[in-house]
């Protein structure tokens, strides 16, 4: 498998990492997402890592990357299902999520989307 | 040394082990080597003859090192004795001079036995002490290790039960921090956290630090580790309990929870934290 499927669901994509990412993979899967934020239109996208039991400086940065680069897109990065041994991980490296909004679950992170796309629609709305 | 010789201490002694236990019994009670709260007459009378018997046993089979296969019993014996004695809380000289006031009654009774033969005598002493330390030095040890694994057990039963993460309210999570953090304290600390987050689907913690002695800066490093790692899990946190001294000792080590919300009570966290739960609190007016 070198793609990962990307799933839309009304105005978000959702985006299911369930094998060890390697840099190609990192790469097409950024390069899909952008090009289905624009496709699609949607405000939100929902990345779950709830499978993923190591998460690396390398994973760290990529959704560092997509975060960035789908707000230069108008849709807020939402990273989710993060195990309580991978947070641990992640702090003792020092690896940091900057940019990256994060919620325990798929539900949880629907309903931050939901308000995220709300106060950023307000506040172009002003 | 021969062995002819060997076996006379033990022959001397089992002659007159009676008088001995009378003897040593006599000079245990004299120098108060033992509570007598603590242990009664007959166990302490049943004690020492045992590990008398033992010591003759120990003599018969070699004199010159205790630390053989044929002491162990007598080692085992003096281990166990030592280690209840750490357990009910001896004093350390109270275990040593359990064995070492063995010495008097026995030095008297080589004395009466060999009175006319003074350089078997002097040797026969010196065997002698020279055992009866290296036991005494033995059991101490063994006292030693009783007290390091009583403290060792305290600390990781501490470490066990002073981590409590309680849920106060639906969604809410409270972490009452009591005492130093260290950071083997704080894995702990943080494993149970995330943990409990997930288990109840958590959105906001407060970490309440009002029993935290000092802040200094690795302690904040802990704190911020913590915050780090539940804020990857979607949830936020909030510090409740700085005390002023603390507040100025942070500022003073320019250490900054800038991106912390902090209150300083508990109360106010939580008036806090349910404001972002979008929850009102809200009085009722008494019926008349």
């Amino acid at each position: 498998m070198d793609k990962i499927p990307i799933l839309k669901l009304k105005d978000l994509l959702l985006v299911t990492i369930q094998v060890d990412m390697h840099d190609r993979m990192a790469h097409t899967l950024q390069e899909d997402l952008t090009e289905r934020v624009v496709q699609d239109g949607v405000k939100g996208v929902l990345i779950d890592i709830s499978s993923l039991e190591v998460v690396d400086s390398f994973i760290g940065r990529m959704l560092g990357n997509i975060a960035s680069a789908t707000r230069t897109l108008g849709a807020e990065t939402i990273v989710v299902g993060i195990r309580p041994s991978v947070a641990i991980t992640i702090v003792e490296l020092g690896v940091t999520l900057e940019g990256v909004h994060t919620a325990l679950n798929v539900d949880k992170g629907m309903a931050l989307l939901q308000s995220l796309i709300k106060t950023s629609s307000q506040e172009k709305g002003t | 040394m021969g062995t002819g010789k060997n076996s006379k201490i033990a022959e001397i002694i089992n002659n007159s082990k009676e008088e001995l236990l009378e003897n040593w019994l006599k000079e245990q009670k004299k120098a108060k080597a033992q509570h007598t709260e603590l242990i009664s007459e007959g166990e302490l009378r049943h004690r020492s003859e045992e590990l008398l018997s033992l010591f003759v046993r120990g003599c018969l089979s070699g004199l010159e090192d205790t630390s053989t296969e044929a002491w162990s019993e007598m080692r085992d014996f003096l281990s166990s004795i030592s280690r209840n004695n750490a357990r009910q809380g001896f004093s350390p000289s109270e275990t040593a001079t359990y064995i070492f006031s063995l010495k008097q009654p026995v030095f008297a009774l080589l004395r009466q036995e060999l009175s006319n033969e003074p350089d078997a005598l002097l040797d026969e002493i010196w065997t002698v002490s020279k055992l009866l330390d290296s036991l005494g030095l033995h059991s101490f040890e063994e006292y030693q290790r009783g007290r390091e694994e009583i403290i060792e057990r305290q600390r990781q039963e501490m470490i066990g039960h002073s981590n409590p993460v309680m849920k106060i309210w639906e969604g809410i999570l409270t972490v009452p921090l009591i005492g130093t953090l260290d950071s083997e304290r704080t894995q702990v600390i943080m494993e149970n956290l995330l943990q409990k987050i997930v288990d109840t689907e958590s959105s906001i913690v407060i970490i309440e630090i009002s029993g935290v002695p000092t802040v200094d800066t690795e302690v904040a490093q802990y704190l911020f580790k913590t915050v780090a790692a539940a804020k990857l899990m979607g949830t936020e946190c909030i510090i409740s309990g700085i005390r002023p001294q603390i507040a100025q000792t942070m500022v003073q080590l320019g250490v900054a929870f800038d991106d912390i919300m902090t209150k300083t009570t508990l109360a106010d966290a939580l008036q806090y934290a349910f404001k972002q739960s979008n929850l009102d609190i809200v009085q009722h007016q008494k019926r008349a």
